[in-house]
């Protein structure tokens, strides 16, 4: 029953705090029709998610989250660092090829977007079979730490919450 | 005491302000000095997006204590522009990839399949899909 | 009063934003290059639209800095894939 009314409930709660920053106010009316349309868009839209990704673990996706945005500030200023105070000749930009252990397309995306968005690290391209992924890094003196580091810190977290 | 947390008030959205100003020109200095493309990519597409969202979660602020009004709509643009941000990234390297950078320039794929850009992928299949 | 002197510095940081991404943009080298110009153009424009609502105190210009944001988006991607495949939609 409740499967039928939320086939979706994360777009509808998604839906939901969208609308309500949309309009920018909390009064019960625009709540009121935010849940509505939190209901009736995902069971309209239904048909074109045929199969998608299970979360299986909700509170990862949290810390994952978190993890990630600590990451973007602190190495946010290391980029500063490097693009204020380094010369030109002195900064080594390097390809790293990080093979995937992750299959679903959807926690590959969220992977290549993680690595673009720490600075540093810009994801090109994948592999054909979308088996290994192309990182360019801005200055690395090592590229195996970085691979190491991307697996380990986010490939890893990635593969407990879209297992 | 309302005095003092007035200047707190003020001087959280001013930190925030400057913050965002000072990574949006970290930003723009990297697009102009860094040497080729794909380093000049690193810097705005990074840097600015921070820029961005501090000058937002200033403006959150500002409306929030100063002005004493509810304001969380800037998040909905922060979230968009954090959301939207990689794939930018990705399309203008994947842009200057086809342009310039050749098979030979770039590591083994160490798949049986080269990189997506110049190889056509393997069959899909309907569950591999 | 603190808050007036950082909007300006914020003002200057962003508005030399604007212009290092015009320069980029006229000198190239590459297509790459004058396309992730715009796009930074694009976001730094939405900085300043924020910051001048904070300058009038109005909540009135989040709307046009939204719609920019998205228009900026879909742009910078059309642009991209016309590069890529010569095409938008295929």
């Amino acid at each position: 029953m409740l499967r039928r009314v939320f086939p979706h409930p994360i777009l509808s709660l998604t839906l939901v705090i969208v609308w309500l920053m949309l309009v920018n106010k909390v009064t019960l009316g625009n709540l009121f029709l935010g849940v509505l349309f939190g209901v009736v868009i995902p069971v309209m839209t239904a048909p074109y998610w045929p199969n998608r990704p299970k979360l299986r673990a909700p509170l990862m996706a949290v810390e994952y989250a978190l993890v990630v945005l600590w990451d973007i500030i602190v190495a946010n200023f290391e980029v500063a660092a490097i693009v204020l105070f380094k010369r030109n000749d002195r900064i080594r930009s390097q390809w790293v090829v990080v093979p995937l252990e992750l299959r679903s397309p959807e926690a590959i995306t969220v992977l290549a977007g993680t690595i673009t968005m720490t600075p540093g690290t810009v994801s090109a391209t994948l592999a054909a079979d979308g088996g290994s992924l192309l990182v360019h890094a801005l200055h690395t003196d090592d590229p195996d730490a970085v691979r190491d580091e991307i697996k380990t810190r986010y490939e890893r977290r990635l593969m407990e919450i879209f297992r | 005491m309302d005095q003092d947390l007035s200047l707190l008030a003020e001087l959280l959205v001013a930190f925030f302000l400057v913050i965002g100003g000072f990574f949006a020109l970290v930003g723009s200095i990297g697009l102009i000095r860094l040497q080729n493309t794909l380093q000049r990519l690193h810097a705005p597409t990074k840097a600015t997006t921070v820029g961005v969202g501090g000058a937002l979660i200033g403006s959150m602020l500002y409306f929030l204590l100063i002005e004493n009004q509810l304001s969380f709509h800037e998040l909905l643009i922060t979230l968009f522009l954090f959301l939207t941000a990689p794939i930018t990234a990705n399309f203008i390297a994947k842009t200057y990839m086809q342009d310039k950078v050749r098979r030979k320039d770039l590591p083994e794929s160490g798949r049986d399949y080269g990189w997506a850009l110049y190889d056509h992928p393997p069959e899909m299949t309907e569950e591999g899909k | 009063m603190i808050v007036t002197y950082a909007l300006i510095f914020a003002f200057a940081c962003f508005g030399f934003g604007l212009l290092s991404t015009m320069w980029r943009m006229l000198i190239g080298p590459t297509q790459a290059d004058r396309i992730l110009a715009l796009d930074t153009m694009v976001i730094n424009f939405i900085a300043l639209i924020v910051l001048y609502g904070i300058w009038q105190g109005t909540a009135l210009y989040f709307e046009a800095s939204m719609l920019i944001a998205m228009v900026g988006f879909v742009s910078t991607v059309a642009l991209c894939r016309f590069v890529l495949r010569g095409d938008i939609i295929e």
